[in-house]
């Protein structure tokens, strides 16, 4: 068996390769995530029962990182490796969200996974961080942007869902004046080829077996009981982050 | 004794080709679903740029033809499709790359213009166009990740075709083709061209 043995052995070593990791990340020791010591222990508090509230709601993870150095890398680059790596969101609706400030390189980052990324769009991230966060950080006041920052997003993901995606669609550069042409062609085409046959074939006695109508089809809505977390400890629910979101810099 | 040797090597070698069976299969689907992805994406920016037009449009009066040069490269861009199977020809990716990268220089070209826009008093609608500008910028993220997902996907897969055991299998049933990874035509080309400190 000793030859068999050593068979087996080498090519575990062979099929099982190491990945590498490029860069660090922080661990995740609670819902703020204070790497560069810029949140005061009392905003700190603060945030982290704003931040729990918000799971026990929405179900929703957000999760607040200040880190001391991006390591060479661009923001975007490494906020979704760092959403990824902590795993924030749940794992099968991909629902968590960062706010990652980067103090050495003056950059902030609302980092969006996946499935948020239809009620906390680019536009609104854009937005909250031009409005809320950066003039306060322009100013000096780190922690002030950072609640701002944080209670913005928090509102956006308790919102109805109705209501959530009218705030997002509101915040994108859409440029309707009046009826868009296209629009008319369509209707005028709508109009000659499916109502007046319908029109023509009614006045004709027959009947029209009409198609069916416009299908709605509504995404999931629904939220089951969120993984539990033991008593203090929190940790991601395994989601996944695609490069949602928006970046600013002061 | 024998009996139990010989035994023990056709179940280990059964095992082994086993192996490739399924695992060259399911590395190959995945390897196809980061590709769906990244074609998602893709086309989410081609999207975006009618908008754009739009917003600059009047801003851009003078730079008719530069405008042009977008949506043209735009329609040159949705126009290549690569679907799955083609994912193992190295000349339709080419292809596929070069309009993609001829859009997205397009773009960057056009952005550097527009950063500039104190020249551009028509450009009435600021507020819009950094948003646009921002959405362009978070679609341009999300194409270089689904980029990334997609190689790192094809090279799980081109490593499991080619290493024992799973070569059994894969040559033998499957008769697989290496996949071809996304490159970048010009190198930065992946990140987007980033407007702080212009705007």
């Amino acid at each position: 068996m000793n030859g068999l043995g050593w068979l087996a052995l080498l090519l575990a070593a062979w099929l099982n390769p190491v990945a590498a990791m490029a860069q660090e990340f922080p661990a995740l020791t609670g819902r703020v995530v204070d790497a560069a010591n810029i949140i005061p222990p009392d905003f700190e508090t603060q945030l982290d029962a704003k931040l729990a509230g918000l799971e026990s709601q929405s179900q929703r993870q957000l999760v607040i990182a200040t880190l001391p150095s991006l390591q060479g890398y661009e923001i975007s680059d490494y906020g979704y490796q760092l959403g990824r790596h902590w795993g924030i969101g749940d794992k099968e609706r991909n629902d968590g969200a960062l706010l990652i400030v980067a103090s050495n390189e003056r950059k902030v980052r609302i980092e969006v996974g996946y499935g948020v990324e239809p009620v906390l769009t680019d536009g609104l991230s854009h937005l909250i961080i031009q409005n809320d966060i950066l003039p306060r950080f322009k100013a000096g006041d780190m922690p002030g942007g950072i609640v701002a920052g944080t209670d913005a997003i928090i509102t956006q993901l308790t919102l109805p869902e109705d209501q959530a995606r009218q705030v997002a669609a509101s915040a994108s550069a859409t440029l309707e004046s009046g009826i868009p042409l296209p629009m008319i062609i369509w209707l005028l085409f709508f109009f000659f080829f499916f109502v007046l046959p319908i029109i023509r074939r009614v006045r004709g006695g027959r009947a029209y077996g009409g198609g069916a109508g416009p299908v709605i089809v509504w995404g999931g809505g629904s939220s089951s009981g969120s993984g539990g977390f033991s008593g203090g400890g929190f940790s991601g629910g395994g989601g996944s982050f695609g490069g949602g979101g928006s970046s600013g810099s002061w | 004794m024998r009996l139990l040797r010989n035994l023990a090597a056709i179940v280990l070698l059964t095992a082994l080709a086993a192996c490739g069976i399924n695992s060259v299969p399911t590395a190959e689907e995945t390897a196809k679903a980061k590709w769906a992805d990244v074609q998602a994406a893709f086309q989410e920016r081609a999207n975006l740029i009618p908008n754009l037009a739009e917003v600059a449009r009047s801003a851009a009066e003078n730079e008719k033809e530069i405008l042009t040069g977008v949506v043209e490269a735009r329609a040159k861009a949705t126009s290549i499709q690569l679907n799955a199977d083609d994912l193992t020809d190295p000349a339709k990716m080419a292809q596929f790359q070069a309009a993609q990268a001829q859009l997205s220089s397009s773009l960057a070209g056009f952005g550097r213009l527009l950063a500039n826009f104190e020249r551009y008093p028509e450009l009435k609608s600021i507020q819009n166009y950094q948003m646009l500008q921002s959405q362009l910028e978070g679609q341009e993220n999300r194409i270089r990740i689904t980029i990334r997902d997609y190689n790192e996907a094809v090279r799980a897969y081109n490593t499991e075709v080619r290493t024992f055991p799973s070569i059994i299998a894969a040559k033998v049933i499957y008769g697989a083709k290496p996949m071809v990874p996304y490159q970048a035509v010009t190198p930065g080309a992946e990140v987007a061209p980033s407007l702080e400190g212009k705007l």
